[in-house]
């Protein structure tokens, strides 16, 4: 009897495909039924016109074949990136970008993480800041302009919300601009994660217990040239970031202890945070997962010592 | 004798469009793998990494990988069923629109068409196409299986059938999307559940391209080509029955620590350790069978490329399910790891064991011998070599990366930078690229081989005549 099915053709064909959609079934047909594959961060904003043209250019460049959006909820991941992704984050996403290649960083939790500017000096030429990454050069989107029609009917096809001005502020935008609108959107309905050498910072020590040591300044130049630079410039006078010799600490006049300089490089700044009364702009990347305390006291102790020399 | 004489252009005129292909996927397979280390080797707008990669892999996997299966499953079908195609016309519109899709395939993904959709990038116009390609190849071969003139459908039909219903659904389901103009549209999944969607997708298109249709060859070739009698036929039925109903219920092992559901993932990962057993069902006919006369290893050249392509199977359907474990995802998931499994088996087991087949197939259509052993075996060596060094350099890489991103110092802090990770690859990417160069050398001397095989076949047939 078994052996029959082997000369029917037909049953054959009909009995193979049931056999193959028992398992398309229960993992796959039902759940897509169930809430469950749906679900939706309560903070979670749609894509605006500009962010989903960049999300097209990212889709179109294959960015996803060299960089992942993920971070997968293991502890050094989460040091390296920021907190792990939910489930609720990518409701919007058609179809999800998480890739399967690190070929460069997860970008899950890059908006807000740079200035736009580093994007623009990034994607122009990646080596400029990374000599030795492998990233291709992106340059050539800067003179590509968006168009808003096209723009507008993806929004329609999707059911987005927008405005006509939205559309209208969209003429002149290149598709860099549009780039980097999508990324500095990417993850930002998920808070940082909270500090975590915070505690150590303020209970123990409140000075910089290096300050002055001739050895932690030239260390600290060393570090200041290898992950500060590129922002602050080389004379750490300012570039894409602020001037750290000036006596303006996010924006307004008069220096900060030590203890807050620590906080700034150790967590890096969110748009909107307030540090004694001031309000940054966002933009500096978080150290303390990269960065000993030692280190950042070294660096704290270097970046006085120019102040010192500048006086 | 002349019954399938029609039919065999159409046969042959895959097997060369797929070698045609194939030469352009791996051609730029050896480009991506100098951008990797040498960026100056992208060439915006339209050779940048991001856009070549996607041609590398739909090149290979569709240009060489589906035409060699539609010219050997219309082969292996017609002497199967005793009769010629039912549609031999339909079949040979069919090698024409392939071909027409291929390269439009491969132009609308350099210009940046794409759906983001790993092995399933292509927009809807062309979705449409591959869908009326799969339709014609489905009511030919399906039509002369049923019209066939041999009671029992020997192993390999099964398998065909199998991979012709599994891809149609898988194809049709996980493309479906809302078109936003021509060249573009936007899934009609989204989320959580567009992950699950495409990797159900995804293992499944390794699956029904990469293993059943390559099982279906080797249950064909291996036996006729050694004149050795399959070692179990109840053997096989277990292993196709088995794998069929498992390899649908994996997909997540792809997703391993993403936020989908970790009831899906588990059910992947245990299901991914049962698939070892149907595998090695095959693995264990492949090697009994030879092991009635293993002397047929040096007498006849083809049954070391059956041995060592089922071996490399049996590695890669260890390797898989290893992966598919949290203990080791967590350390290779996203790393150069997973590229040296993938090309393990596509380098190891499909072109092999499609080599295998068309070396068998042309001097049999041509009624000749092969143009030369030597060169077989010289080819044989070369593409072994390549690709051993190619996985072994991969894997070696990627546990050093995945080892470096976890690294930490005594205080706590990571002790790598991602650029101090990625400069590590540099010099295994390079040998990569030496790796890629040997393997393709070895494909020059296969092809050269196939080409001057049909010379000589032409000849005699006018000689004949
Ligand atoms: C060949 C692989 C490759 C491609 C393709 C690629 N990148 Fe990158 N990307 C990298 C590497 C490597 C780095 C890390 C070194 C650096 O910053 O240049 C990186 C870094 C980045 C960063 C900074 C991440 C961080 O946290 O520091 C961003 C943002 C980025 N890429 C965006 C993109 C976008 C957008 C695209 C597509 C237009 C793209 N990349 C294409 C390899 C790639
Ligand atoms: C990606 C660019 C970038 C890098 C790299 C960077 N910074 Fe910053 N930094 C910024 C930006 C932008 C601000 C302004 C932040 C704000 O307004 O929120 C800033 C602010 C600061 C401030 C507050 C200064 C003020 O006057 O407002 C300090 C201190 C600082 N950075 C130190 C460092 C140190 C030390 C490093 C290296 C370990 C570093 N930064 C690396 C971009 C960067
Ligand atoms: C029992 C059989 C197999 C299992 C369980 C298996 C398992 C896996 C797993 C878990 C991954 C994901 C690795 C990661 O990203 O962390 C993977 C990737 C892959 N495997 Fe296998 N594998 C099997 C056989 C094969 C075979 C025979 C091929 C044939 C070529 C193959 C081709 C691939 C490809 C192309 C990918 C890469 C997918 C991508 O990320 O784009 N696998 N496999
Ligand atoms: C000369 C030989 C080859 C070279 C040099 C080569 C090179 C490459 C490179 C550099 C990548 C990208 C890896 C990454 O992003 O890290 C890749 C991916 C891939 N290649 Fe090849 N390749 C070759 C042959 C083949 C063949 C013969 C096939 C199929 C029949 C194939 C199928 C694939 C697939 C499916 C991927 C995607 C893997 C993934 O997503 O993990 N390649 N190849």
């Amino acid at each position: 009897m078994a052996g029959n099915i082997y000369s029917k053709p037909v049953l054959f064909t009909i009995v193979s495909a049931i056999v193959i959609l028992i398992g398309t079934a229960v993992t796959m047909f039902i759940p897509m039924l169930t809430p469950q594959m749906h679900p939706r961060l309560e903070n979670l904003k749609p894509f605006t016109p500009l962010q989903l043209a960049g999300r097209d250019i990212y889709q179109r460049e294959g960015c996803n074949n060299c960089h992942t959006q993920t971070v997968r909820p293991l502890k050094t991941e989460v040091m390296r990136y920021g907190e792990y992704s939910k489930a609720g984050e990518f409701y919007y996403d058609r179809p999800f970008l998480w890739g399967s290649k690190r070929t460069g960083p997860d970008l899950a939790r890059i908006g807000g993480k740079y200035p736009d500017a580093w994007h623009y000096r990034h994607f122009e030429d990646p080596r400029s800041l990374f000599p030795q990454s492998n990233m291709p050069s992106y340059g050539w989107l800067k003179e590509r302009l968006i168009d808003p029609e096209e723009v507008r009917r993806h929004m329609d096809v999707l059911n987005l919300p927008y405005t006509e001005e939205e559309i209208e502020n969209l003429r002149g935008k290149t598709e860099m601009d549009a780039l980097i609108a999508y990324i500095q959107s990417i993850g930002t309905a998920v808070k940082r994660r909270p500090v975590v050498k915070k505690a150590v910072v303020r209970e123990v020590e409140l000075k910089n217990p290096l300050a002055g040591d001739p050895r932690a300044i030239a260390r600290g130049r060393d570090i200041f040239m290898e992950h500060c630079a590129m922002c602050h410039g080389d004379d750490a006078k300012g570039d894409i970031g602020p001037s750290l010799v000036d006596d303006v600490f996010f924006y307004v006049e008069g220096d900060l202890p030590d203890d807050d300089y620590f906080e700034v490089i150790n967590n890096g700044t969110f748009e909107g945070m307030v540090e004694e009364g001031r309000t940054a702009k966002g933009g500096m990347p978080p150290f303390g997962e990269e960065l000993g305390k030692d280190e950042i006291w070294s660096v704290i102790s270097y970046i006085r010592s120019l102040k010192e020399e500048g006086r | 004798m002349n019954d399938y004489s029609y039919d065999n252009q159409t046969v042959k005129g895959f097997i060369l469009s797929s070698l045609f292909w194939g030469v352009v996927g791996i051609l730029i397979g050896i480009w991506i793998s100098i951008q990797m280390w040498n960026p100056s080797w992208n060439i915006p707008p339209y050779f940048t990494f991001g856009r070549l990669r996607v041609v590398h892999t739909n090149g290979l996997a569709f240009g060489l990988g589906l035409g060699a299966i539609f010219g050997i499953f219309y082969y292996i079908t017609m002497r199967l069923t005793k009769r010629p195609l039912l549609f031999p016309r339909l079949a040979r519109f069919h090698l024409y629109l392939f071909n027409v899709a291929i390269a439009l395939a491969a132009l609308s993904l350099l210009a940046g068409m794409n759906q983001s959709l790993e092995y399933a990038e292509l927009e809807w116009p062309l979705d449409i196409g591959v869908v009326i390609l799969w339709v014609i190849f489905a009511i030919n071969i399906l039509g002369t299986i049923i019209k066939r003139r041999e009671e029992q459908m020997y192993i390999s039909l099964w398998f065909i059938i199998a991979s012709v219903v599994a891809v149609a659904v898988l194809y049709i389901v996980n493309n479906l999307s809302v078109p936003a103009g021509l060249f573009k549209s936007y899934s009609i999944y989204a989320g959580i559940n567009s992950a699950n969607v495409q990797w159900w997708y995804g293992h499944n298109a390794v699956g029904f391209v990469f293993t059943t249709p390559i099982l279906a060859m080797f249950y064909y070739f291996l036996p006729k080509s050694t004149g050795l009698p399959l070692y179990s036929h109840r053997l096989s039925i277990i292993a196709f029955w088995s794998l069929v109903f498992a390899y649908l219920w994996t997909g997540a092992h792809h997703l391993v620590y993403t936020p989908l559901p970790d009831w899906i993932q588990t059910l992947a990962i245990v299901f991914s350790m049962f698939l070892i057993a149907p595998s090695w069902g095959s693995v264990v006919n492949g090697y009994y069978t030879v092991a009635a006369d293993w002397s047929k290893m040096r007498t006849n050249y083809l049954t070391k490329f059956f041995i060592f392509g089922i071996t490399f199977y049996g590695l890669q359907t260890v390797q898989g399910p290893t992966q598919a474990l949290r203990v080791v995802s967590q350390l290779i998931h996203y790393t150069d790891w997973v590229p040296g499994h993938v090309h393990m088996g596509t380098m190891g087991w499909v072109t092999m064991i499609v080599a295998a087949s068309m070396y068998y197939i042309i001097p049999k259509i041509y009624n000749t011998e092969i143009y030369s052993v030597r060169v077989a075996n010289t080819h044989f060596y070369l593409v072994l070599i390549g690709q051993l060094i190619y996985s072994v350099t991969m894997w070696i890489t990627g546990i050093q990366q995945g080892a470096l991103w976890k690294a930490v110092n005594p205080d706590g802090t990571l002790k790598y930078t991602f650029v101090e990770t990625l400069v590590r690859n540099y010099p295994f990417w390079k040998l990569r690229t030496i790796g890629g160069i040997i393997f393709a050398i070895g494909m020059v001397f296969f092809i050269y081989n196939i080409l001057m095989t049909i010379r000589k076949g032409k000849s005699l047939s006018a000689s004949v005549a």
